[in-house]
């Protein structure tokens, strides 16, 4: 399968955080007739080991992780109407009318507040208090939801991918199935060193699978596959746009959980200049992913992140270039290649 | 001890970008130490050998500073910046900083902020005197990092100067190699990494040397000048025992030990107990099953500040206090 199509797949499937099973089982589907090795461990980061030719002892582990933000129903109303609560970051003021599935039988559901002519002055100009919304499943009331649903149960946004434009495509979680998408394409090749795959867990909670691959595998290289924000959007001075869409896959420095490893940041973009791989940096310093943990884990694991434009992340619209993907499994597997003996130190 | 002292504040070394302080210490360290190596992340590790049956002591000091890092560069060759550990950015405003290849830059603020509730770091810049984005590109680029300028001085007994935090824990640390003999204890000389932006480096260091005690060795904030918050820290008390912050709990085992041998050899000292802050005994005690960590901190006035001022009796009562400590046969 096309790694775009693959894309598309992945985001079709839902996996909010702790409940990453079906992406799970997508993949290792994918990897039938491949002869590769790959288990489940406990916390439910799928680690497959890639093919190598033994040439360098150096262990790298690339990461994508395959969770995606959403709710969790946390209270059902005497009405049937089911209260929630967010699963990972998510702006409150998209979540009013959106469609939503809940529950293991998907149980289509809408997300509803009080009408705009019921509001007070004060409830309309504040921004949307997610207490104030539920999820409407068309229940009669609370032991009919109960037939359909419980509370703990997580509700996916209910979205499919739409390719749109040139060369774009629309959908929900592609933080971070854009970056399993590029790993598993990564699998398909040999490596000169010990590759191994990690498909992550939780990540959108706290980073927390990755501390236990990481803990387990003890790599000497950590190359985290992310899907990034992207702020070339109106109204955003130019020095606070994160990445820009279509300018290639971004190379963060630095951000509130991981600094970049210097050596495998400089041979990143020595290697995109060389080849003639577009890329950018992340410009900003702001939010965090695996490398956070993989940096830190064991006796240290030199780190370094790439990722791919999203817009409107965290939300059931985001939005990639189709580019910027192939581009980032480029640079990512042109720089492996080379990557024994361009480290010092 | 000030000349020491000014040759490791003078190095430039940013978190993540530590190397140049590394080679400082490893030169004035290596021959006092049996065994020296960096390790993964770019901690430097270096081994004092002790007798047999003796403690494995980890004693940790960061190299690490806080600094502003180019996020972005715009047409006209002004440096957009953000932080890299605690910047503030009213200190930071009129400040010379400087890279790491030397270029010097001025911290100025758009001129339209009146409020000055509204000077965050992304409204300001580093200007270094180019014009066109181009002309600034071939020096610096977006990730390259610029540290306080501030030189160091000694007067009154005091020192001033910028990176006190944490040069002043290094330069103990080499005094106390150079100082210690015979010791009945295994010393691990830890100069970490990164801990300005969570404690990052410490852990993966203790990690690997896998020690039966440690102690960090850090600045402390104070509470002794005018109209401060209440904080019972004074310059010029004797080092302070740390009893918690706000990312740990001293082992009771390591404080007492340390409050122990400042009483026994007259050494001054005071206790820091703080709701706030974090050193790199945070990310020790939890590392490789579980540490007894504890920490000794130097009183530092204007942290974070070019202007770090730091008393020089507490530092060199705090290269006592860890003598008497690591020479312990009974710890």
């Amino acid at each position: 399968m096309h790694m775009v199509r693959r894309l598309a797949e992945l985001t079709k499937i839902d996996g909010i955080s702790g409940n990453e099973k079906d992406v799970r089982e997508f993949i290792i589907q994918n990897l039938e007739g491949k002869s590769l090795k790959f288990y489940t461990d406990n916390i439910g980061n799928l680690i497959v080991k890639g093919r190598s030719d033994g040439s360098s002892k150096l262990r790298v582990m690339a990461a994508a992780h395959m969770d995606e933000v959403g709710l969790m129903v946390n209270y059902i109303t005497d009405d049937g109407k089911l209260k929630f609560s967010a699963v990972g970051g998510i702006d409150n003021r998209i979540l009013p009318g959106q469609h939503v599935r809940v529950g293991r039988d998907k149980i289509p559901g809408v997300i509803g507040c009080k009408p705009i002519h019921l509001q007070d002055k004060s409830e309309r100009g504040s921004a949307v208090n997610i207490k104030n919304l539920y999820i409407d499943i068309a229940a009669k009331d609370r032991e009919n939801a109960l037939e359909l649903v419980n509370t703990g149960d997580y509700a996916a946004f209910a979205s499919e991918p739409v390719f749109f434009g040139e060369n774009r495509i629309k959908a929900k979680a592609l933080d971070d199935r854009a970056g399993c998408a590029v790993l598993m394409e990564l699998l398909e090749e040999v490596w000169p060193f010990e590759f191994y795959a990690c498909f992550t867990v939780q990540e959108e909670v706290g980073l927390r699978g990755a501390l236990v691959a990481a803990n387990r595998l003890k790599p000497d290289i950590g190359i985290v596959l992310e899907g990034t924000t992207c702020t070339d959007v109106p109204n955003v001075k130019e020095h606070e746009v994160s990445t820009v869409m279509g300018k290639g896959p971004s190379l963060s420095f630095a951000d509130r959980t991981s600094l970049a490893d210097r050596g495998l940041l400089e041979h990143f973009a020595k290697t995109a200049e060389k080849e003639g791989i577009p890329y950018q940096w992340k410009t900003t310093v702001s939010g965090g992913n695996d490398a956070g943990r993989i940096q830190t884990s064991g006796t240290g694991v030199r780190t370094l992140v790439v990722s791919v434009p999203c817009r409107y992340i965290h939300s059931p619209v985001s939005v990639l270039d189709l580019d910027d993907l192939k581009n980032m499994h480029k640079l990512v597997s042109r720089a492996l290649h080379t990557l024994p003996g361009a480290l010092g130190r | 001890m000030i000349s020491l002292l000014r040759e490791l504040t003078a190095a430039y070394g940013p978190s993540g970008r530590e190397d140049e302080v590394r080679n400082v210490i490893s030169n004035k360290i290596s021959s006092f130490v049996d065994e020296i190596y960096t390790d993964t992340l770019g901690n430097l590790i270096a081994v004092k050998k002790g007798r047999e049956n003796g403690k494995r002591i980890m004693l940790a000091a960061h190299m690490d500073e806080i600094a502003l890092v180019a996020s972005y560069i715009d047409e006209n060759g002004f440096i957009r910046i953000s932080n890299i550990g605690g910047v503030n950015p009213y200190v930071a405003v009129g400040q010379r900083v400087k890279f790491h290849n030397g270029i010097t830059g001025c911290v100025c603020y758009e001129e339209k902020i009146t409020d000055f509730k509204e000077l965050k770091l992304d409204r300001m810049f580093i200007d270094i005197g180019t014009s066109k984005r181009e002309i600034a590109m071939e020096c610096i680029r977006p990730g390259d990092m610029a540290v306080f300028c501030g030189e160091t001085i000694e007067q009154n007994g005091r020192y001033i100067s910028k990176a006190l935090d944490d040069r002043i824990g290094c330069a103990i640390l080499i005094k106390l190699a150079e100082t210690v003999k015979d010791c009945p204890n295994e010393v691990v000389f830890v100069f970490t990494v990164q801990e300005e932006v969570g404690l990052r480096g410490a852990g993966p260091a203790a990690f690997s040397v896998k020690p039966d005690i440690a102690v960090a060795v850090d600045v402390t904030g104070t509470g002794d000048t005018p109209e401060c918050r209440p904080l019972a820290i004074e310059l010029g008390k004797g080092p302070a025992v740390m009893i918690k912050d706000s990312r740990t709990i001293s082992h009771p085992k390591v404080k007492n030990a340390l409050i122990e041998c400042a009483e026994k050899n007259n050494i001054p000292y005071q206790l820091e107990v703080m709701n706030m802050g974090g050193n790199d005994a945070g990310t020790i005690h939890t590392a490789a099953g579980g540490i007894p960590t504890g920490a000794v901190s130097i009183p530092c006035r204007y942290l974070h500040r070019p202007c770090e001022m730091a008393d020089k009796n507490d530092a060199l009562n705090a290269v006592k206090l860890l003598e008497a400590f690591v020479m312990n046969p009974e710890l």
